[in-house]
């Protein structure tokens, strides 16, 4: 496209096109429409309009007029630098791969800890543990409510006792591990430091990510335990002591990926994550702390679903916008604090548990996109998890499909290979705007706590999840091997299975430990705790005391649960 | 079943699992096949589930489970069900469930397990040929 070039240099402003050569072009583009007419009488297109998961109307074909607007310096600019838009790093791929971090944990701590070096033997990067339900919801494994989820969504941890054989034989120093922790995540994360303390690891040598992200636990993931206002403020207590204990480590991840995956459009999933985004930065402003002492550290986690270039612009606009709403309206001065870093896995809800080695090709695809979107971190999902945990053969599978894109394909040698498409560009824009009306409908509606509180995100949520649905059983949307294309097959016979003794091997565990430890040192680290906690004194301190003592989770969690009372969700269908 | 009576459905999440969209668009669904239907929300003790199903006195029960504990929560719950003199309601079970599960599930007495890429019109399809009239449930005329 010459005539783009040719021009550039005589756009109005930072634009990238001249207005003369554009209104040139619109007629042509017309002549062009009009030319088209018996074709498409006697052809017509598969469809009558063409629209992605979002609402947006796509063209037949993208021009330079459908971006005229485009100012590069101001819109896209360069990577690594305000506004973000092309990526995070001033050479991404090319100087370092993304950190290839496979979810997993299931079991005991053996068995997760077998598990985990058996990932990094053969070359993932990074850690990233998956809790049971018991653990997130802080709960110990024999709970009443626990009994049937010990162990299986991911490990149980009940003390320090757990967490030191989970990560025994695995340097803390050297991996960086991201914990699926949230409701809980300070007293996780003050394991993770005291085990690190025991290997003889500083915190400023630790490198991880703990969840943490309460808000979307309310709206679609569902572990929460305390209601909002305490839970902010431990997540603001926890960003004030990592700032100083901890520095490197990502203190939130500010999720999309629970709201995309329980049903929302891929603008939805924009705009509610950094909707949130801002409710904490606003948390940590009202705590007193200095905007760029803690946004830095705030890290966001998307989902990559089905449609490629929906997805690749998403995460463009993503960190375009929260470079600017950081910039702009919280007057961030440290780049840092406008990045937007971000983990991405492939949506889970895209499974099929028909054809599942179909699975594998709609993962590639989706690794694919968001490795065009510039992800730091990526979650392939095994073919089986519509069926299953995922077996040793499946996650192998699904990190090879990581490899086998970072290694053979290309995509990794220039930077954002589709900036400048006018379509990417386009859709870019049209995203961030879209996101950024919803995000003005929650400002006007007094932030998403509100929002939440008021049921507005979880309607759109659920209006969105049931329209896709509905877009399945039609026809509308085809699902390959569900309904289309599909045959009769056997059950999928290889799936893992975990055992049953679990919950027994941690009760037996869990009451040793009760039984041996310094029940003394125990009860005055609760105390502590519950003083802190009635109080406005910092939590962690004291919960790390209380981790160190072999306070149990639980034993910890129902500390804080009598001082700062359970959240009771209300049922919007 | 009547046309006259609207079928009372309870849409079920036991257990710590917090994934329900699938439970949400089912019962939304549902109700827009012209059933009553009752969410329980999530995190719902076997207990919970039984009682609330004596409280709305529903002709049917979906549960729905996603963390694999649904080995022990769906026979858990049929017992309940049992002691307490409920056995003539169809119960229905949704979520990742392994193929090798199912013959025990049904053993316990769930009519029909749903998986993944199930459609609701074929759930709404089974619910209307199989629940029990409810005159006929009680041995009592229409109410």
């Amino acid at each position: 496209m010459a005539f783009w070039f040719r021009h550039l240099a005589r756009g109005r402003g930072g634009a990238m096109f001249d207005d003369k050569a554009l209104e040139e072009l619109k007629e042509a583009a017309k002549r062009w429409e009009e030319s088209l007419a018996p074709t498409l009488a006697k052809r017509p297109e598969r469809k009558p309009s063409f629209v992605n998961t979002s609402g947006i109307p796509i063209e037949r074909v993208y021009l330079p007029f459908h971006v005229a607007d485009l100012d590069y310096e101001r819109d896209l600019g360069f990577p690594g630098a305000y506004p973000f838009t092309r990526g995070v790093q001033a050479t991404m791929y090319r100087g370092q791969l993304w950190t290839m971090r496979q979810y997993a944990g299931f079991g005991t701590a053996e068995e997760s800890n077998r598990r985990y070096r058996y990932l990094l033997e053969h070359g993932q990067t990074g850690l990233s543990v998956a809790f049971d339900l018991p653990t997130q919801i802080g709960y110990d494994s024999d709970h009443p409510n626990a009994y049937g989820e010990v162990g299986k969504v991911g490990v149980a941890i009940d003390s320090i006792h757990d967490m030191r054989i989970l990560f025994q034989g695995i340097p803390l120093d050297k991996v960086s591990t991201s914990m699926t922790i949230n409701a809980p995540a300070a007293i996780l994360l003050a394991m993770y430091m005291a085990v690190a303390q025991e290997q003889g690891v500083r915190g400023d040598q630790l490198n991880g990510t703990i969840q943490n992200d309460i808000l979307k636990e309310y709206t679609s993931r569902g572990t929460y335990i305390f209601p909002p206002e305490p839970s902010m403020r431990i997540v603001t207590d926890i960003f004030a002591f990592c700032s100083k204990e901890v520095p490197n480590w990502n203190t939130i991840s500010i999720s999309g990926y629970h709201m995309r995956e329980a049903g929302c459009t891929a603008v939805q999933e924009v705009a509610f994550t950094l909707a949130n985004g801002i409710a904490y930065v606003e948390a940590g402003l009202k705590a007193g702390l200095d905007v760029d002492a803690f946004a830095p550290r705030l890290a966001f986690f998307f989902c990559c679903h089905l449609d490629f270039f929906e997805e690749i612009a998403k995460f463009r606009a993503a960190r375009r916008l929260w470079a600017r709403i950081m910039k702009e309206r919280f007057k961030a001065k440290n780049p840092r604090s406008c990045m937007l870093r971000f983990h991405t896995q492939t949506a889970g809800c895209t499974l099929t548990a028909q054809q599942p080695k179909n699975n594998i090709i709609r993962v590639a695809y989706q690794a694919m996109a968001a490795v065009l979107g510039g992800t730091q971190s990526l979650h392939t999902n095994s073919m089986d998890e519509a069926l299953a945990l995922p077996t040793e053969e499946a996650v192998q599978i699904a990190l090879r499909t990581q490899q086998i894109l970072a290694y053979e394909f290309g995509v990794t040698e220039t930077v954002d290979p589709l900036g400048g498409s006018f379509y990417v560009e386009r859709l870019t824009n049209e995203i961030e705007e879209r996101a950024m009306d919803y995000i003005r409908k929650i400002d006007e509606m007094g932030g998403s706590p509100r929002a939440i509180e008021l049921g507005f995100i979880q309607k759109e949520i659920q209006e969105a999840a049931y329209a896709y649905q509905r877009e399945v059983e039609s026809g509308e949307r085809v699902v390959v091997g569900v309904n289309r294309f599909q045959v009769q097959e056997p059950p999928f016979k290889a799936i893992l299975r975990v055992d049953p003794a679990v919950r027994e091997r941690q009760l037996q565990r869990l009451e040793k430990i009760k039984r041996e430890r310094d029940s003394e040192r125990v009860k005055r680290a609760l105390e502590g705790l519950r003083k802190a906690a009635e109080g406005t004194e910092n939590l962690m301190p004291h919960i790390l005391e209380a981790v160190k003592s072999e306070a149990t989770l639980g034993e910890i969690c129902d500390v804080l649960r009598e001082v700062f009372g359970e959240y009771q969700a209300s049922v919007i269908i | 079943m009547a046309a006259s009576r609207r079928i009372r459905v309870l849409v079920a999440k036991p257990g710590l699992d917090g994934h329900d969209r699938g439970a949400k668009v089912l019962a939304r669904a549902l109700r827009d096949a012209g059933m009553e239907v009752i969410y329980t929300g999530i995190r719902q003790t076997p207990e919970q589930v039984v009682n609330a199903v004596i409280q709305e006195d529903v002709d049917v029960l979906c549960l729905s489970s996603l963390s694999g504990a649904h080995d022990y929560l769906f026979p858990r719950i049929m017992e309940l069900l049992r002691e307490k003199g409920v056995d003539d309601i169809l119960v229905l079970g949704g979520g990742i469930i392994p193929e090798e599960d199912i013959p025990a599930l049904k053993a316990a007495g769930i009519a029909e397990i749903f998986g993944p890429g199930s459609f609701t019109s074929d759930i709404i399809k089974f619910i209307e040929e199989n629940v029990k009239d409810r005159s006929e449930r009680r041995g009592e005329g229409e109410r």
